[in-house]
């Protein structure tokens, strides 16, 4: 294990933000700490990171316990979410920072600034000032900054929190592909799961301060640990008292064993795909079906159609 | 054009006696003053200028008010930065008094200082008898008034540098230590360069208030001529003994430096924005 966080509580004044968290991080992973707003993901990233002490539990980082070591001797790399940029220096010196406070010789901090910088494609910006960059290519500098010390581990705060949604996207592919190259264990924080399910290899569900599920994004998508993560992770509609994903939803114009009547509301086009949204007696649902489908049935508002959770659907009892 | 000179003639007029009003109070107020200033010292040229300001006494009452100032603006950076990160980057019990304390000097007269240090270290108090037996001279002598120079000048740099480093915020110093910076690493190439232009523009204010503070120093110095002399106590003195001259010589010479402290603090500020 790169990382292994064991039972941190940790508290600001009355407020427990961290409950008995454990986490493990698996070497050379990518693994993604998704939950809501306030959950904690920040806190215990700065508690890996050293930048917050844990009330209790312990934090070990390549096995050693570091609980107790100052930030700058634990060898992690830090991302924040607004990039932190050292604003009086130029983006080579920002890079350079980790290599200069460590006295390495001059010809190799030059050598080493300028692979990274070619690594987050920022060749050419090398003389410029973080005041004269976009947050794209800001939160590059700053990941190239965190690279540049050989981190056992890189710590990322919501580093896409920032930017727009098509600049995100795109980042989000490249830090994957990074990834893959430069394959040091990393840890990045995100309240999109559409974000983490895309990028990670391993998903820990933070809420509230303590973990609620951590797996492949694959288990926590399907087998969801309880009603929170089935919500959290995608979409989800009720039907018959169980959660159910709307895409798992089968429609069919006769009943069919298990399945119940429901009245069409409203057709949604979106794209490719169709929202059907429906009234079962006095409960709303939804579901997402394929256009192809929606026109064989011939869907539209005030009809009548039969529904029920399809074969492989996944399904959680709503308590 | 009728309708918008109807509708600015009133506020036309009012601007221009505001405008008059205005000039006519920095004239009699600041300008005047200043210029006749000037002119009584030039009146008969430089040469006589010169002269009054290269006597021994003058020289001596240069040097002490150049002492004591350096001194007094040494002090209250160091202590003036340490105070300011203290403020902003620590939580402590009495914070908020801390706080509301550095103000003091602001509202306290300078010569109720100059008493109040007379009472701690004067030769008839205890921790200043105590002093004065191991042969340390405080009142009367360059540390008193570089005390009370130190005291009403307290919250200049404080003040200067409290509101930039919350600007700046602490994830720069928390990213500098997670690239491996120590304590001090991060401060000197980090805070400071942050913090660099209101510093400086704190330090020049500084300076300004201690080349020409009056009142406390006047109490702690006992204004012994020729030892613990300033310039501003030397402009008084001279005045006093109808030596006008000396006394416009040397009060032009204050005048000019403040002048160019002033000048040097709107380019900081320019600089900064
Ligand atoms: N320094 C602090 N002092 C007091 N309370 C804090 C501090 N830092 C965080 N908190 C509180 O701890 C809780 C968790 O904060 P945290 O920043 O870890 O959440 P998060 O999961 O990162 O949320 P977000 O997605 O909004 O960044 C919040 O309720 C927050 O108000
Ligand atoms: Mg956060």
């Amino acid at each position: 294990m790169a990382i292994e966080a064991r039972h941190i509580n940790k508290a600001f004044g009355a407020t427990s933000v961290l409950q008995d968290v454990s986490v493990e991080v698996p070497s050379g992973s990518l693994t993604a700490l998704l939950g809501p707003s306030g959950g904690g993901k920040s806190t215990l990233l700065r508690v890996i990171a050293g930048l917050e002490q844990p009330d209790s539990g312990t934090v070990l980082i390549a096995g050693a316990d570091v609980t107790r070591l100052a930030p700058q001797r634990r060898n992690v790399g830090f991302v924040f979410q607004h990039y932190a940029a050292f604003k009086h220096m130029t983006v080579f010196d920002n890079i350079a920072f980790g290599l200069q406070i460590r006295k390495r010789p001059k010809n190799e901090i030059h050598k080493r600034v300028h692979e990274l910088l070619e690594l987050v494609h920022l060749d050419q910006f090398a003389k410029r000032y973080p005041a004269q960059l976009s947050g794209g290519q800001r939160q590059r500098m700053a990941l190239a900054r965190a690279l540049a010390v050989e981190p056992e581990v890189l710590l990322l705060d919501e580093p896409f929190g920032a930017l727009d949604a098509q600049v995100r996207k795109e980042l989000r592919a490249w830090l994957r592909r990074l990834h893959d190259d430069v394959h040091v264990t990393t840890v990045f924080v995100t309240h999109d799961q559409e974000e983490a399910i895309e990028v990670a290899d391993t998903i820990v569900v933070l809420a509230g301060g303590r973990v609620e599920q951590s797996g492949s994004p694959h288990e926590v998508y399907d087998n969801p640990a309880n009603e929170f993560v089935m919500r959290f992770l995608g979409p989800v509609t009720e039907l018959d008292g169980r959660l159910v994903r709307p895409h798992d939803i089968e429609l069919t114009a006769e009943p069919e064993p298990g399945s119940a009547e429901a009245t069409v509301e409203r057709v949604v086009r979106l794209g490719f795909e169709v929202r059907v949204e429906m009234r079962l007696g006095d409960q709303d649902a939804w579901a997402q079906v394929t256009r192809g489908l929606a026109e064989r049935l011939r869907l539209a508002p005030g009809e009548t159609v039969h529904v029920r959770p399809g074969p492989d659907a996944r399904t959680l009892a709503v308590v | 054009m009728a309708e918008r000179s109807g509708v600015t003639g009133p506020s036309v007029v009012s601007k221009y006696v505001l405008r008059v009003v205005v000039l006519a109070y920095l004239l009699f107020l600041l300008v005047l003053p200043v210029v006749l200033i000037g002119w009584k010292t030039f009146q008969h040229g430089l040469g006589p200028f010169f002269d009054a300001l290269t006597t021994h006494e003058a020289l001596h009452a240069f040097q002490v008010t150049f002492i004591v100032a350096l001194w007094a603006v040494a002090l209250n950076t160091v202590f003036g930065v340490g105070t300011a990160i203290l403020l902003v980057r620590h939580r402590f019990p009495g914070k908020r008094i801390l706080n509301a304390v550095i103000d003091l000097p602001l509202a306290v007269s300078p010569v109720v200082v100059g008493l109040a240090l007379i009472l701690v270290y004067g030769r008839f108090s205890s921790f200043g008898g105590w002093l004065e037996d191991h042969g340390i001279k405080i009142i009367f002598s360059t540390p008193g008034m570089v005390l009370a120079t130190v005291f009403v000048a307290l919250p200049l740099v404080v003040r200067a540098v409290v509101p930039v480093l919350e600007e700046m915020g602490d994830e720069q110093e928390q990213a500098a230590q997670t690239l491996g910076a120590g304590r001090w690493q991060t401060f000197r190439r980090i805070t400071v360069p942050g913090i660099r232009s209101a510093l400086a523009y704190g330090i020049v204010l500084c300076l300004a208030r201690a080349l020409g503070e009056y009142g406390a120093v006047a109490v702690v110095s006992g204004r012994l001529v020729g030892q613990t002399q300033t310039l501003t106590l030397y402009v008084e003195e001279r005045f006093q003994n109808f030596e006008q001259p000396a006394a416009f010589a040397a009060a032009t010479a204050l005048a000019l430096i403040a002048i160019v402290s002033l000048l040097v603090i709107k380019l900081l500020q320019r600089k900064a924005d």
